[in-house]
């Protein structure tokens, strides 16, 4: 694919020509300033108010502290485990739910293609908050659900779900759903039909074919969906606070609760920025073992 | 229709995800500007504890006709005028003074309330409220040891020295009212469903019979959660010691770990105890009557348990530089006025600070139209939740008063039971 | 589903076999559990409840509607995401646009180091957006209120504008602006007539979604919002007291408003194609 570059305007006067090789670092200079500001800076103050000591009432001073770290894991650790856990079975959950969807849809699709892509963004237009409240009323115990499986004694009378980890792991299933079906979509829909049909042609079993050509040619699909699920789900805490009971406490809860109730601003910091690193490495070490060259040259495609 | 017209999100997001963009050498340059902006960094957080406010904070103070007024949702009389719900008690106030209200209810719990303004008043700025409803305990203390609090002109609230009642005045977290004057009172005990558990419940310890295993209610805060626990092992929790606090954090995690506890709630139990997802719940008193109030068919219970409730207090206070504090001075006085008073308590159903209130309430019972609604104010009027009796006083306990340096200890011994 | 994708048929044939239904029934099963607690919302809405809580059906009415402003606090959360939304996706249209053409048309020093920003930005967890700001913020002594929910707006929707506008320019085919140069058209000119038009849809796409993500942001505004409270907000803490009615018909209008959009977008662009 060819770029349109500056040299497009050698035939403009040579004012206008050197105001010109400008013009990018003009269109780039309020975006680039705002993200440094408010994205790259606020990082470097993360990681320094998590080195700081002292005590909300008489301040914290900056003493580079790192024994908040060990401290603050060593308290929360079960948390920050569990985030990964539920993280994980989430993520695969999405990927077996959203994968014969996201197939079937870009195949056979045809004409309504949009439609059904529709239905799966129709979701988004509802605050994420409310429909999370849904499925609190739902899944209550004397519910539509549950009301109904118990009514035909088909689940014992004192079952539930609600305040379990089972419902948690649903709701942020539901929440994340779409993130793993869009990216999915969209590299099953780039695959050219054709390889199906050599595939074919050259005696391949259907699930030959899917195993041999279709997963390989997704990879950066899963990926993409696998970010894109993978990373909120750890740090997600409204799923964990609306649905979740007794041992349901994920780590964001957590970082919520020493931040904005108990002002324990070092601990708070030093979880987050754990939590990032955590998440940054695995990232890398996932992109590592799929190969990420090859990933994102793919992607590019 | 390319996929890329039809979801831009979805195209971008992979592309933003996927596609190589950078150099190794860019994010070694990247990991450099961040290491040297760290170097900038090593700045601190101030404090936020203010100067005292002087003695004659009250003498330049002008009377304003405007009081912006913070408070917990459904705590005050509700009305209906043209299709807005309206408070009359409210109306009433603007009626006899002029003095404009904007009534915000925002309070959803202490912790979050205190943590949104503390930050504000640290920086000296004005919080934007001229009255707040704040609990007893350890954030009204923090607040009032931060100088956050402005002392209250007793001069101009004749009303609280003529009507309140003797007990609320002179508290042991606010001597002499200083600061505070209570709004309501409330009780924190035990609620049921009688329709899931068939047998009276009167003690601390059914919230830990297996019989409602994955069905029990527990709070989760650090004030209600702990000393409910306290008074549970048959301790004053004003008399505690930190080995009690250990033991009913022990109790109380046992009874998590053994499977009863459902969830630990903030203020979210009522909806669960109404749908029968809880059956037994720790509670607050007014709570469960207005639930029961408002709902037709609902009949939820609330006991104060024999081994003694928790009473706390919600008090009107005024935040340091609020713009308007001689316009929330005149509310505190209305409020104390008795038919006031009992517009409040007619629909709260909390512990009213004014005794005198009763004779209104039961007035109003008498000129009720409605049958139902007679019977609702009589039952107020006699209910020792709203007016407490001798017996009932002698069954409650007040929070622990904590000195600064044991609000962690007790914090890091009870928040591991409901932050799990 | 190997199974299923194992019989489905490439090529059509007159007769089906039942496993042809599987997926397709797979599908709208998913699509139906998407969809689910919308619908209960929606219902929830025409709830004639008499109490605070809104659990059980208790019949239909439409006084909810009526009564829809009526709760002073969340008429105002509701001012304030939507003013926050409106004012977030113009600035970030404009600032995360010109950072799109800038990385998708221009070469400059740098280049690479603003795409691993608006990369790691995208990746990092909204949590870790959220503290890090407030720790700026903390640090600074800047109280937080509705600006400070602004400015965290604006940075989070920059980079999908940035990279939805860079992924339509990058695919732009260079030679029509050159010809309006050719044809004397001054840069500006051949910007507004030529680029701007053909960049449209990415810039469009990038409002709608910046607009998406800041009206029902909550993880980031929570821990940047001070004393300002926005509609999730507004809807978060009232959750503990029993949701009033109203949010479900708020809710229901602002989906209704959404969808209205998307299928006039949908339909507009299959008009174009034919």
């Amino acid at each position: 694919m060819s770029r349109a570059l500056p040299d497009d305007d050698v035939r403009i006067s040579p004012l206008r020509q050197r105001l010109g090789r400008l013009t990018g670092y003009w269109l780039a200079l309020p975006g680039g300033l705002w993200l440094a500001i408010f994205f790259v800076i606020p990082m470097v103050y993360l990681l320094s108010l998590s080195l700081m000591t002292g005590d909300f009432i008489n301040g914290f001073s900056q003493t580079f502290h790192v024994s908040t770290y060990w401290h603050t894991i060593s308290l929360y650790h079960d948390q920050f485990v569990r985030s990964i856990i539920y993280a994980i079975i989430v993520t695969l959950l999405t990927i077996v739910l959203a994968y014969p969807m996201a197939y079937w849809i870009a195949m056979r699709g045809g004409r309504h293609k949009s439609t059904y892509l529709l239905i799966i963004l129709l979701p988004f237009f509802v605050s994420f908050v409310i429909r999370t409240l849904q499925w609190q009323f739902i899944l209550a115990d004397n519910g539509f659900v549950l009301g109904t499986l118990k009514h035909l004694h088909l689940v014992g009378s004192d079952f539930h779900l609600l305040a379990t980890p089972v419902a948690v792991i649903c709701g942020l299933t539901y929440n994340y759903l779409p993130f793993m079906v869009l990216p999915l979509y969209v590299s099953i829909e780039r695959l050219d039909p054709r390889l199906m049909e050599a595939a074919n042609d050259l005696y391949a079993s259907k699930l030959q074919a899917l195993l041999r050509i279709v997963l390989p040619l997704t990879v950066p699909g899963i990926f993409a969906g696998v970010l894109m699920t993978f990373v909120p789900v750890a740090s997600d805490f409204v799923n964990a606070q609306l649905l979740g009971g007794a041992k349901t406490t994920m780590i964001g809860n957590v970082i919520y609760t020493l931040y904005l109730t108990n002002n324990d601003y070092p601990a708070a910091s030093a979880l987050s920025f754990t939590l990032m690193g955590a998440l940054l490495i695995g990232i890398f070490a996932y992109a590592r073992a799929l190969g990420t060259k090859d990933v994102m040259e793919a992607a590019a495609l | 229709m390319t996929p890329a017209e039809l979801d831009p999100l979805a195209q971008a997001d992979l592309r933003g995800m996927t596609q190589r963009r950078f150099s190794r050498r860019d994010i070694i340059h990247a990991a450099g500007l961040m290491a040297g902006a760290g170097l900038l960094a090593g700045c601190s957080v101030a404090g936020a504890r203010a100067s005292v406010i002087p003695e004659g904070y009250w003498a330049d103070k002008k009377p304003t006709k405007f009081v912006d007024w913070a408070q917990w949702p459904l705590y005050i009389d509700v009305g209906k005028v043209h299709g807005r719900n309206t408070h009359p008690s409210v109306d009433a106030f603007t009626k006899a003074t002029g003095i404009k209200v904007k009534y915000e209810e925002v309070i959803q719990d202490m912790d979050s309330f205190v943590g949104s303004i503390q930050p504000v008043l640290a920086s000296h700025q004005a919080t934007g409220y001229d009255l707040m409803v704040l609990t007893n305990g350890i954030y009204l203390t923090q607040m009032r040891e931060l100088n956050y609090l402005v002392p209250l002109d007793h001069s101009r609230m004749p009303n609280f020295f003529k009507y309140a009642d003797p007990t609320v005045k002179n508290p042991t977290y606010d001597p002499g009212n200083k600061f505070t004057v209570p709004w309501q009172s409330g009780i924190t005990g035990i609620a049921y469903n009688p329709k899931y558990v068939k047998r009276p419940i009167t003690s601390f310890d059914d919230l830990f019979d297996p019989a409602f295993k994955g069905k029990v209610g527990m709070f989760a805060d650090n004030q209600d959660l702990p000393n409910l626990a306290i008074v549970g092992i048959g301790v004053d929790p004003a008399k505690s010691t930190e080995s009690d606090w250990r033991r009913a954090a022990k109790r109380l995690t046992q009874q998590r770990n053994s499977g009863l506890v459902r969830a630990y709630y903030q203020q979210d139990y009522i909806a669960p105890l109404s749908k029968g997802d809880l059956w037994v719940t720790m509670a607050w008193s007014g709570d469960i009557f207005q639930a029961n109030a408002s709902t037709p068919g609902l009949d939820l219970k609330f006991v104060v348990p024999e081994q003694g409730g928790v009473v706390w207090t919600d008090n009107l206070c005024i935040p340091r530089y609020a713009s308007n504090p001689v316009a929330a001075m005149e509310l505190i006085n209305f409020y104390y006025q008795p038919d006031i008073a009992a517009m409040v308590a007619e629909y709260v159903n909390y512990f009213t600070p004014v005794p005198e209130a009763k004779r209104y309430i039961l007035a109003d019972a008498k000129a009720a139209t409605d049958k139902d609604d007679r019977e609702s104010l009589l039952q107020i009027a006699d209910s020792p939740l709203v007016f407490p009796t001798k017996a009932m006083e002698s069954k409650l306990y007040r929070y622990a008063t904590l000195k600064p340096e044991e609000v962690p200890v007790w914090n890091q011994i009870f928040e591991p039971v409901y932050e799990s | 589903m190997t199974t299923s994708v194992k019989s489905a048929p490439v090529a059509r044939r007159p007769k089906r076999k039942w496993t042809y239904y599987i997926l397709p029934v797979y599908t709208w099963a998913v699509l139906l559990y998407l969809c689910l607690p919308i619908f209960v919302m929606i219902l929830f809405g025409f709830n004639n409840t008499k109490g605070r809580y809104n659990i059980t059906f208790q019949g239909f009415t439409l006084k909810w509607y009526k009564e829809l402003f009526a709760i002073g606090g969340l008429t105002d959360a509701l001012k304030n995401s939507l003013t926050i939304a409106v004012l977030a996706t113009i600035i970030s249209v404009a600032i995360g646009g010109a950072l799109g053409m800038a990385l998708g048309r221009y070469r400059f020093r740098g280049k690479g180091g603003v795409s691993l920003v608006v990369f790691a930005q995208i990746a990092t967890p909204e949590l870790v957006l959220g503290t890090s700001l407030l720790s700026l913020f903390l640090t600074l002594n800047i109280p937080r209120g509705y600006w400070t929910i602004l400015l965290a707006h604006i940075m989070f929707c920059i980079p999908f504008v940035a990279v939805t506008v860079q992924a339509r320019v990058a695919g732009l085919d260079g030679s029509l602006r050159e010809a309006a140069l050719d044809l004397g058209a001054t840069p500006m000119v051949a910007f507004r007539k030529v680029t701007l038009p053909m960049i449209m849809p990415g810039i469009l796409a990038g409002a709608l979604l910046s607009f998406a993500l800041s009206i029902d942001d909550f993880v980031t505004t929570s821990f940047n919002a001070g004393q300002t409270v926005t509609f999730p907000l507004w809807v978060y803490g009232s959750s503990r007291l029993g949701i009033p009615a109203q949010v479900n018909v708020m809710g229901t209008l602002i989906f209704l408003f959404g969808v209205i959009l998307a299928a006039y977008s949908i339909l507009a662009g299959r008009r174009k194609k034919n």
